[in-house]
């Protein structure tokens, strides 16, 4: 299984799905930000978005996954002011433009994304920034891994991790999967090589039956990773339960703002009343985020459902399951 | 604008000023935050995310990997 999205996006882009053999199939994990969002966090911000004298801040993709009733894109068309940012720094300065109002950035992301969030926190801390919040919807890989090799749906024999989380994590965090699960781990990077050299590195793990944790992405990744970024992280954020579409809560997997940053923390400041979140009529991007089925096997796939017209978030995003699927997978 | 979230490209630091870069994104030319790898010069190549650096390739090890890709290469020709 790869766990990240821009992994599938290169094993389909490049053809390599196509060009293994048969004894390899590969899965596509829950590593796309925008679509393991939960309907509830898409409905939060849609209400955090409609709020008297807010601007929310949200990267790209996320503007049009539908909550319950209508997307933050709908949302900015009945007049909330949403803008799409591709950086928090890019929030910061929305918040030093607006004083009078409160800047609200959508933050969602893994580990790649979290220290960005956290260091906005902190130079917003610094400039006595009284007016820019983060809603912390940050994930982390490991747990939810975890949790997904525990509850034993799909046979996996082998992971390749994600490039650019173990930038920052290193490849320590992954030691616990071999251990427990017996399942090797392969840290790749993103050209059709790196894909290779990983699959083959796992292959070889398999075969020879000692699953471990390599590295096929050196020159970006190191064990120990980014212990800066790690640092500010853990100065920021603690550890929390997380809402993950399609896997339900996963104790420890998200990142909720420390009360020492209270007042950079949108969920302090902000209590809409969420009614009771529903997920799009028959759409099963919770299924395609577990692995347990492949985009063509839902009912609405390149029908109902298309880039253009999405129903679900693994069809939004660029780096979803459905829209790689959609794009590169000629007659299926 | 559409974003792959857990994209990061390589960028060459330019300039560096406190917790700020200026880089070059072949040819674009823009400021990035640098305060998660606070070690950076100039001429190092980082990976850049969401505005910030977050980490710094590593050269050697690059090189290491282009080895191991030209040897694939070959063997695919031999095939």
């Amino acid at each position: 299984m790869e766990f990240c999205g821009s992994h599938t996006h290169a094993l389909l882009r490049y053809g390599i799905r196509d060009m293994l053999p048969r004894t390899i199939t590969m899965k596509s994990g829950p590593g796309c930000p925008v679509c393991v969002t939960s309907t509830h966090d898409i409905d939060l911000a849609i209400a955090i978005a409609m709020a008297p004298d807010t601007i929310v801040a949200t990267y790209g993709d996320l503007v049009r996954v539908p909550g319950t009733g209508g997307s933050l894109e709908r949302a900015r068309a009945a007049g909330a002011d949403v803008r799409v940012v591709y950086s928090a720094l890019d929030a910061i300065a929305i918040a030093e433009e607006n004083r009078t109002r409160q800047v609200v950035l959508i933050g969602i992301g893994f580990e790649t994304t979290a220290p960005t969030v956290a260091a906005s926190i902190v130079t917003a801390s610094r400039k006595s920034l009284r007016n820019y919040r983060v809603l912390s919807l940050l994930k982390r890989t490991p747990p939810v891994m975890t949790a997904l090799l525990h509850r034993g749906e799909l046979r996996i024999d082998g992971i390749i991790c994600p490039g650019h989380v173990s930038v920052i994590t290193g490849t320590e965090p992954y030691r616990v999967i071999p251990t427990r699960f017996g399942v090797g781990c392969v840290v790749s990077g993103f050209e059709p090589l790196d894909m290779l050299r990983a699959i083959d590195l796992l292959v070889r793990q398999i075969e020879s039956g000692a699953p471990g944790v390599e590295n096929a992405y050196e020159r970006a990744v190191s064990d120990r990773g980014n212990e800066v970024a790690r640092e500010l992280i853990d100065r920021v954020f603690a550890s929390c339960e997380a809402e993950w579409r399609g896997l339900g809560a996963v104790p420890g997997s998200g990142l909720a703002v420390r009360p020492e940053y209270e007042d950079f923390d949108a969920t302090a400041r902000y209590h809409p009343d969420i009614a009771r979140s529903v997920e799009p009529a028959g759409c099963r991007c919770g299924d395609v985020l577990r692995g347990s089925i492949s985009p063509q096997e839902c009912a609405l796939f390149g029908t109902i459902c298309t880039p253009q017209y999405p129903v679900g978030p693994c069809m939004v995003s660029h780096e979803g399951a459905c829209a790689a699927h959609f794009s590169y997978s000629a007659g299926t | 604008m559409s974003l792959v979230m857990c994209l990061a490209i390589p960028a060459l630091i330019l300039s560096v000023d406190g917790d700020s870069a200026e880089v070059d994104i072949g040819g674009v030319h823009r400021r990035i935050g640098t305060m998660l790898t606070p070690q950076v010069k100039v001429g190092d190549y980082v990976l850049l995310h969401t505005g910030y650096s977050i980490g710094i390739l590593q050269p050697e090890e690059a090189e290491q990997t282009l080895a191991v890709f030209r040897e694939l290469a070959e063997v695919s020709e031999i095939l």
